[in-house]
């Protein structure tokens, strides 16, 4: 029955009339589905197969309104149901949807070129977004923590909600003129999730490759999202792989001058976005 | 029977199911209401918005979860981690019972996010049974199992939805969240009689009561939940709190959510039938004394 609920639709939305084997759909699920006065059992069982797809897709449609404009809608469709027979969902929740859709799009390149690499950064960046919304927040490091212990044994980490990306395409220019109402802040910009455009501007003109760093993270309840320099990038990074202070400095290179990592380290402080590690 | 061991003794009244678009004005109006109905799926996150507005809602109301994921129904045993997030949860909330489906609904980890019928069987409804148990003994929490709404049916049943139903929850000595609404949409789709589904399950185990509104379409009825509550269901509703009892009654509206006056004025409805049943069951304790 698993099968009949998840088989893609036929034309019209319908369940599809020959089963995988050649046999007919009829004779297949009418083996378990019964019949009523009035409807066949493929009928009623073709309201879960609809009710599959539709649900589904939905999701995914809600939840990926940059990859929609990257692809267009007809491309997106075909994409996002190919990922659904080859991929499943493997969670309870149709949250994680998308999670594996990064992978996929790279592993087959065909469904998306020529926009294979900006779609795959856009859904890993729309992905993100939605794991920092839900993700965990420790208490914050505090200014007493890191004058309390030498910065060589201070166990620091990054809050568990952030997100780093390191990306060919600026999709976070590219979203962000996708959204009506965006709003622009000095250090960074700020994400409404319930503004979230749910129709493509077509006046917006994909981006040309540029490699950019960024961190997806959550402020007293909305999302938001920052550029980074590579060195500010290396360093957080190394800070989340469990690195003393100093070796991360170290891990930014020799062209981010001190001013410039105190500049980052205090602005991050403000941010909330380090915690002590566990 | 208006509290009794499958809703941990509490007698609620009337709740909502508390859904984003009231969220604001919920938090900032803190509008009175009996309840409210959490989807256990929307909290089970690290952080975020969704557990800072939970915290909110327990700071003033009653809540009590309800589940669309643990599948009693599927063939694969319960999943551990899922458990474990949603025990954490359940004392967060301190829910006095906690609810899911009676359906399946993955195969080997391979999840529809659907609410799928199973076939009427004895070994259905024993194995069920057992995984119900086994939740109940993990989460520590009185379990009570809904009713869900159908449009298939197999040839391998055995018996009717309402013997199957009353063979699952006296298997695993379980509470019933009854949908009374869900029980109009089957018999619909299925040709019974749904007042013969009222008068069979065991009316002494139903901790919960749902309603909600549904649509008709030409061959069959959806449940949909985008409506108000329609004539027959709270007729149907009338009967079942009179064979039940006053018992905690959540109206379920989560598609063209309407404001928040709107649905609780809606949910306020069942009060008229609540208190026909109050004053038949006082008659009847008053005739029993004399």
């Amino acid at each position: 029955m698993m099968q009949a609920v998840t088989r893609p639709l036929g034309p019209g939305d319908r369940m599809k009339r020959t089963w995988e084997d050649g046999r007919a759909t009829k004779e297949v699920v009418g083996s378990f589905s019964r019949d009523n006065d009035r409807m066949s059992g493929v009928e009623r069982l073709e309201i879960y197969n609809r009710m599959y797809w539709f649900r589904t897709l939905d999701s995914l449609y809600e939840d990926l309104p940059g990859l929609r404009a990257v692809l267009g809608e007809r491309v997106f469709m075909r994409l996002i149901e190919t990922y659904l027979v080859k991929m499943p969902s493997r969670s309870y929740t149709l949250r994680d949807l998308p999670s594996r859709l990064e992978g996929f799009i790279r592993a087959n390149r065909k469904l998306t070129a020529p926009h294979t690499s900006l779609a795959a950064d856009m859904v890993a960046f729309e992905w993100a977004q939605i794991e920092c919304f839900d993700g965990a927040t420790r208490p914050i490091m505090t200014p007493h923590d890191l004058a309390d212990t030498p910065p060589d044994r201070l166990k620091m980490d990054l809050q568990p909600q952030l997100r780093l990306l390191v990306l060919r395409y600026p999709v976070d220019d590219y979203a962000m003129a996708l959204k009506e109402n965006a709003m622009r802040g000095e250090a960074s910009n700020a994400v409404d999730s319930a503004t979230t455009t749910t129709r493509p501007a077509k006046r917006v003109r994909r981006p040309k490759p540029k490699r950019t760093y960024l961190a997806v993270h959550r402020h007293e309840g909305s999302l938001y999202f920052k550029g980074l320099e590579l060195a500010s990038y290396r360093m957080l990074t190394a800070i989340r792989e469990g690195k003393t202070l100093p070796q991360a400095v170290a891990a930014a290179g020799p062209r981010a001058s001190a001013t410039k990592v105190q500049e980052w380290f205090t602005n991050w402080m403000h941010l909330g976005w380090f915690c002590l590690r566990k | 029977m208006p509290a009794n061991e499958f809703n941990g003794f509490h007698d609620y009244g009337i709740g909502l199911g508390l859904r984003v678009p009231h969220y604001n004005h919920i938090l900032e109006q803190k509008p009175v209401c009996d309840w409210f109905e959490i989807i256990s799926e929307s909290f089970m996150v690290d952080g975020g918005r969704p557990l800072e507005v939970l915290d909110e809602i327990l700071e003033q109301y009653r809540v009590v979860q309800h589940g669309v994921s643990l599948y009693f129904g599927s063939a694969d045993k319960p999943d551990r981690e899922h458990l474990k997030r949603l025990k954490a949860l359940v004392k967060r909330t301190n829910t006095p019972w906690l609810s899911d489906h009676l359906c399946w609904g993955s195969v080997d980890g391979t999840y529809s996010h659907d609410l799928l019928p199973m076939p009427y069987t004895f070994a259905a409804a024993k194995r069920t049974a057992e995984k119900i148990k086994q939740v109940r003994d993990f989460l520590e929490v009185p379990i009570c199992v809904e009713n869900v709404s159908s449009y298939a049916a197999f040839h391998q049943s055995e018996m009717t939805e309402w013997e199957f139903l009353s063979e699952v929850v006296e298997r695993a000595d379980c509470g019933i969240l009854l949908d009374v609404n869900n029980i109009y949409v089957s018999s619909q789709n299925h040709d019974f009689d749904p007042y013969d589904y009222l008068n069979e399950v065991p009316s002494h185990r139903v901790g919960q009561m749902h309603i909600a509104g549904h649509t008709k379409f030409e061959k069959y009825i959806l449940d949909t939940h985008d409506h108000p509550v329609l004539d027959p269901v709270w007729k149907l509703y009338n009967h079942a709190t009179k064979l039940c009892g006053v018992t905690a009654t959540l109206l379920e509206w989560d598609d063209k959510i309407p404001s928040f006056d709107e649905v609780h004025h809606e949910a306020l409805k069942a009060n008229e039938f609540i208190d026909g049943a109050k004053k038949a069951q006082q008659s009847k304790t008053a005739k029993a004394r004399a």
